[in-house]
């Protein structure tokens, strides 16, 4: 049975509907991906999932529906969400940060910033400066730390590699695949540039105009010439 | 000079009274950007409560004192709770009206409750002076800024060392990430209004001995305590203590030493203290100017 499952989810912002009817399927321990161009709705899409966004339609986490639940709701149920724009709390330092993102654990997290700092060994030594000094890459890699620092049993990424330098985004989807790998992380990511999606994710789908346009194996997309032309412009 | 002295001891002891109630004022306007007119309505209204325990139940001072701020606290946040959330996503204006029309509803409920009429309020502390190196200071005084320093002291560490503290900062900075990592972001609003409740209690049990006991008395202190915000910078916290502190001392040294303004004009030259920083720095002393995206 799959981990996050959605059944014909349409959203709207105010009288504008973004989802028109979106369908989709995450296996626990899968990268799966979400393409598209601008507007297609990638974004929104996650942003059902956390409830940051009113939804309707079908939304099924881990065996429970997430029906009208907050974000907040839905991050207890082991949902982290590194947003476009990544969210961190550029007022408060880096340990600050990380300690927000293991709001939702009880007891001890030391453990898992001492984790965290083995990923990201920079982020030890910067742990007093606030993390509106950070390169975009560094916060980048914050947020996703943060992110993780709640143990979660899925990951939304919205589009990690935004205003990065190529060698620092391969270097973040090189960890979300080491994660992956090692812990069996499951991570859904919306993602602007296909190509790099597609070498990590194993599966993908493609959006246009607020509903799913084709979705298959990464393999498979990546080789349809067609599908390459006419969605992905690569 | 002990008569100089003597002057700013008192002046610190209404500053920290200012103080407490500026923080209150403070710790609502950086989580929600509202200036909350009813701060000084409701620390008149827990005093009131204050003084029912101790003179209808005959609670001792120090357990009258912090039953009240308990009720004070969950009455803060039920208030927030009840009054405030429905309108949360209304415009400033509207929150704005809305805590007026509490200023309001307190202000006549206590006149209804316990008539107008002026009564007497106990002081913690004995109407007593010590003799510090040849200057009577009065222990009211002392131990009016010795319970606002040790409550400044508990509430920052409450918001640097506590996993509340930090989520109430959080939220207060960044509300949407905050949901995203599981903060239940109203009811760190709920807290706050809680905490700015429990300030205003203190600050209006201090300052009731002096003022006495009427549905009024807090109106004046309100004005201080804005001009202290102000001053120090309405979204900095240590700023409203260090406003509330310097507008004390400051203006009873005004009052006292210069003739035309006795203790009758110290209102109007708190007024020109807030003009004054308006037009010359917005942000405060210690507040940093904000620049908004368009």
């Amino acid at each position: 049975m799959a981990l996050l499952e959605l059944t014909d989810v349409e959203a709207r912002y105010g009288q504008v509907r973004a989802l028109h009817g979106v369908s989709l399927a995450v296996d626990e321990g899968q990268i799966v991906a979400v393409l598209g161009a601008n507007g297609a709705g990638k974004t929104t899409t996650l942003r059902a999932i956390s409830g940051t966004v009113r939804r309707s339609g079908e939304i099924v986490f881990d065996g429970s529906r997430l029906g009208r639940r907050g974000p907040e709701a839905v991050a207890k149920l082991g949902v982290a969400h590194v947003p476009e724009g990544r969210g961190t709390f550029a007022e408060l330092s880096v340990e600050e940060n990380l300690k927000l993102g293991g709001y939702t654990r009880r007891g001890s997290i030391d453990a898992d910033v001492q984790r965290m700092a083995e990923y990201f060994p920079w982020l030890e030594e910067r742990s007093a400066q606030h993390a509106g000094t950070l390169s975009g890459g560094e916060q980048q890699m914050l947020a996703l730390a943060r992110a993780l620092m709640s143990r979660p049993r899925l990951l939304l990424l919205d589009e990690p590699s935004l205003g990065l330098a190529p060698l620092v985004t391969r270097e973040i989807f090189r960890i979300v695949r080491e994660l992956n790998d090692q812990d069996g992380l499951t991570v859904l990511v919306v993602e602007q540039n296909a190509a790099i999606a597609l070498e990590v994710a194993s599966h993908a789908y493609v959006l246009e105009v607020g509903a799913v346009a084709v979705s298959g194996s990464s393999d498979e997309l990546a080789r349809d010439e067609s599908v390459r032309k006419s969605y992905l412009g690569y | 000079m002990a008569q100089f002295f003597q002057q700013v001891v008192s002046g610190l002891a209404s500053g920290a009274i200012y103080a407490a109630l500026a923080l209150a004022l403070v710790l609502i306007h950086r989580a929600t950007g509202v200036i909350n007119f009813a701060q000084g309505e409701m620390a008149m209204f827990t005093t009131y409560i204050a003084s029912a325990l101790m003179v209808s139940h005959d609670f001792p001072y120090w357990v009258a004192f912090f039953v009240t701020l308990a009720i004070a606290f969950v009455g803060g946040v039920t208030l927030q709770r009840v009054v405030i959330r429905p309108v949360e996503q209304a415009s400033i204006l509207t929150i704005v009206i809305v805590t007026i029309g509490l200023v309001l509803i307190f202000n006549g409920l206590a006149s209804w409750i316990w008539t107008g009429e002026i009564r007497p309020f106990p002081s913690a502390f004995p109407n007593d002076t010590i003799d510090v190196g040849g200057v009577a200071i009065s222990v009211q005084d002392i131990g009016t800024i010795g319970v606002v320093i040790g409550l400044v002291v508990l509430l920052w560490a409450f918001f640097e060392f506590t996993k509340i503290g930090l989520a109430m900062r959080a939220s207060a900075l960044n509300p949407d990430a905050s949901r995203l990592v599981g903060v239940r972001v109203g009811w760190m609003l709920g807290i706050g209004w809680g905490l700015a409740a429990v300030l205003g209690a203190v600050a209006g049990m201090l300052a009731a001995p002096t003022v006495f006991l009427e549905p009024n008395m807090m109106q004046g202190i309100l004005i201080f305590a804005f001009a202290s915000a102000v001053l120090g910078g309405i979204d900095s916290p240590f700023g409203a203590v260090a406003g509330g502190l310097m507008l004390g001392v400051g203006l009873n040294l005004v009052g006292n030493y210069v003739d035309f303004v006795g203790s009758d004009l110290r209102l109007p030259v708190a007024l020109l203290v807030i003009l004054i920083v308006l037009l010359v720095r917005p942000a405060g002393l210690f507040g940093k100017p904000v620049t908004r995206r368009v």
